[in-house]
């Protein structure tokens, strides 16, 4: 944004400032993920810039906790990323499919005490993490499912839902009604409606629920604290007691592939946003 | 004319009226089925354990339920005097079963915390109750140890009576009820719950504070910036946004450490001697720095959504009205974008204010809040009854911003992404 030449000096000092604050704010948000990326990359095993990497020389770099975090012994990240994405997966799956029904049921202009509903389905977001672990914590203890992957799975389902039935109401605001008329007017049955007209319309909601849901599991390290066993630790609650114990450059290694990850997963989400919008019509 | 012609009928013969009213409670029984499975199993796995969660914080059944002989036969005493010889025999063969279960110690811990030194006195209690003989058992009680003829122990023992407690809730904020049923505070050193209350706010307010200062100037730019040099700077916010919690805070342990490039900075810059490094982790200020910068895209986010929608042309037209820019912002510009300042810093504050991991890694123990004293006990003293006093305390000032929140943006505007 360039500024038009007749503006007055002092005025022109202020936006230069202002864009300085702003410049500053970005680089505080995005630099600390930086640092990871090449101390990931260090020879040595202190979590400081040697010499030799300030030289950039390449002996100072090396892929040995990369090779320790896949062949090392006693190593826990294996099982702990197996269990993390047989959690997130099964987990997003239920939080789909439970969050776009109860979506699709709160849409409807039929549906009664919408409010009230609404408030329960996205408690789970608004109460701090550490009561939703405790409350989980007690019912997980008494139905015997505290320590096991169902358990966990069902927990991250509590966590994942309010996101899909968040995403999935925001896509259905849009919705044409009078096309699923149409359709069973046509004499499509409601089944067929929902599969073919419905569906395809709300897919990029869905997906991007279903993304929310998927982070929210593989990220979540609060509740999966009280209620995992040695059996179903995760990639969080590994590095947990990476952090808490001793921070070794193993962590970082693991960190720079979540935060490739977390790439992934934003380019997915910007694109089916950018094609929800399109579908929706709605234009910026 | 009868007035039945004067309905409308459906081709089925039935009025229109009644048809119609059945088709709406036929459409709002679908509508209640789909939501119903989430409904349900989020009422089954969440809201009731929640509510568990209150039945467990006043529990008090332990004692009740380890003399129940001794509380039947204390319902006539009043308490003034020393109880009768009912109350001394009821005692008494509650507490032989409790030896013989080896449950005696619970009662004993239990009973100390109404009255200090009560312990010992039930241990002896336990070692010369097997000489007992039958009949008379108050003199025989009295004899092991002369505390028993102080009437405040037994008065100690009736006030377990009631199966439920509000203690928990009391010791959360540092009171517990005294002798004389009193309401008092706790000796002024072991007052840590209301320093931790305190610094949860504190710590809340502040990072909500700082996340506003700094999310206001970048929502702006992002919002007023063309769309190609946005949508650029955009992932500066969302990248954050999507990476997991603890690699940012492990990003942050690594920065802030002694030897840190944080430190490294100040040194470079001669603000601080190389040999007198500040700590700036595991104490408030790791807190703040970290829990600020993780918190920032829940600000940024909705601030931007309301900012995109102001036009630039009502600043333009403030400007050409004859007011300076600062006016124009300030009268203008400003008051368009409270409901995203509304929406922005409750979320942030909320989230804020049950903060648990970033402050157990880099909190050290001045930076840890109420919920790491609420993990404490889960964990550790496994004061289950405790953690959910607290937790619930916490839950409803949480619920309370809540409220405040959906009166002024409504759950509805949640934006995200």
């Amino acid at each position: 944004m360039a500024l038009p030449k007749y503006t007055e000096p002092h005025y022109r000092i202020w936006h230069y400032f202002y864009l300085l604050i702003c410049g500053c704010v970005f680089f505080f948000l995005i630099a600390p993920l930086f640092v990871i990326f090449p101390l990931s990359f260090n020879a040595e095993e202190f979590l400081v810039f040697s010499d030799g990497m300030k030289r950039l020389d390449p002996d100072a770099f090396s892929l040995r906790w990369y090779k320790d975090m896949i062949y090392g012994t006693k190593n826990p990240w294996g099982l702990a990323a197996r269990n993390s994405f047989i959690i997130a997966i099964f987990a997003t799956l239920g939080s789909i499919i439970l969050g776009t029904l109860a979506a699709l049921g709160l849409s409807s202009r039929h549906m009664p005490y919408k409010g009230l509903i609404m408030a329960i389905l996205i408690s789970p977001m608004i109460v701090p993490l550490i009561i939703s672990g405790v409350a989980i914590f007690f019912f997980m203890a008494k139905v015997g499912l505290a320590a096991t992957h169902l358990g966990i799975i069902l927990a991250h389902i509590i966590l994942g839902t309010p996101f899909v039935v968040i995403t999935v109401t925001a896509t259905l605001s849009g919705f044409d009604h009078s096309i699923t008329r149409a359709a069973s007017s046509l004499g499509s049955s409601p089944y067929n409606t929902f599969m073919k007209i419905t569906l395809p319309l709300i897919l990029p909601g869905v997906i991007s629920g279903g993304l929310f849901a998927f982070v929210t599991s593989f990220d979540e390290v609060v509740v999966v604290l009280f209620l995992a066993g040695l059996d179903n630790t995760t990639i969080p609650i590994q590095m947990w007691t990476g952090l808490r114990e001793q921070l070794s450059p193993t962590i970082l290694a693991v960190a720079t592939c979540l935060i490739i990850l977390s790439v992934l997963i934003l380019l997915t989400a910007e694109l089916l946003r950018r094609r929800s919008e399109r579908l929706r019509g709605i234009n910026r | 004319m009868s007035s039945e012609t004067g309905k409308i009928l459906t081709t089925d013969g039935i009025p229109l009226e009644e048809s119609l009213k059945q088709a709406e409670k036929k459409n709002k029984i679908k509508a209640f089925l789909l939501v119903a499975p989430l409904l349900l199993f989020l009422i089954i796995t969440y809201m009731i354990p929640i509510g568990d969660m209150f039945s467990r914080s006043i529990d008090d059944k332990m004692v009740t339920n380890m003399l129940p002989k001794t509380y039947k036969a204390m319902e006539n005493w009043d308490g003034k005097e020393l109880p009768p010889e009912e109350v001394f025999e009821a005692f008494y063969l509650d507490y032989k079963i409790l030896v013989k279960n080896k449950t005696a110690g619970k009662l004993q811990t239990q009973l100390n915390y109404e009255k200090n030194g009560f312990k010992s006195v039930l241990k002896k209690l336990a070692r010369k109750q097997k000489k007992f003989e039958e009949g008379n058992y108050k003199e025989q009680i009295m004899k092991v140890h002369k505390r028993w003829r102080n009437v405040e122990y037994w008065r100690a023992i009736k006030r377990r009576a009631p199966s439920y407690t509000y203690s928990k809730y009391l010791k959360g904020v540092d009171m517990y009820s005294n002798e004389d049923g009193k309401i008092v505070q706790v000796s002024e050193d072991r007052r840590i719950h209301r320093i931790l209350w305190i610094r949860t706010v504190e710590v809340a307010f502040f990072v909500t504070l700082f996340c506003f200062l700094m999310a206001y100037p970048i929502a702006h730019l992002l919002a007023t910036l063309p769309m190609k040099y946005s949508n650029l700077l955009m992932i500066c916010v969302l990248l954050p946004f999507w990476t997991s919690l603890l690699v940012r805070t492990a990003s942050w342990m690594i920065l802030l450490q002694q030897q840190g490039i944080v430190n490294d900075f100040f040194v470079w810059t001669g603000l601080v001697a190389d040999d007198n490094r500040p700590e700036m982790m595991y104490n408030k200020t790791g807190t703040y720095v970290a829990m600020t910068q993780i918190l920032l895209p829940f600000m940024v986010l909705p601030l931007y959504s309301v900012m995109k929608t102001i036009s630039p042309s009502l600043m333009r037209a403030g400007k050409s009205l004859g007011a300076t820019p600062a006016v124009a912002f300030f009268k203008v510009y400003f008051p368009l974008t409270i409901p995203g300042i509304g929406a922005g810093c409750l979320l942030v504050f909320i989230l804020a204010i049950g903060y648990y991991i970033t402050p157990a890694l880099v909190g050290g123990a001045s930076g840890t809040l109420i919920s790491n004293q609420i993990a404490y006990h889960m964990k550790s003293t496994l004061d289950w009854s405790f953690a959910s006093a607290m937790g619930l305390m916490l839950l409803t000032g949480v619920l309370a911003i809540y409220w405040i929140y959906n009166k002024l943006v409504g759950v509805d505007n949640i934006k995200l992404g």
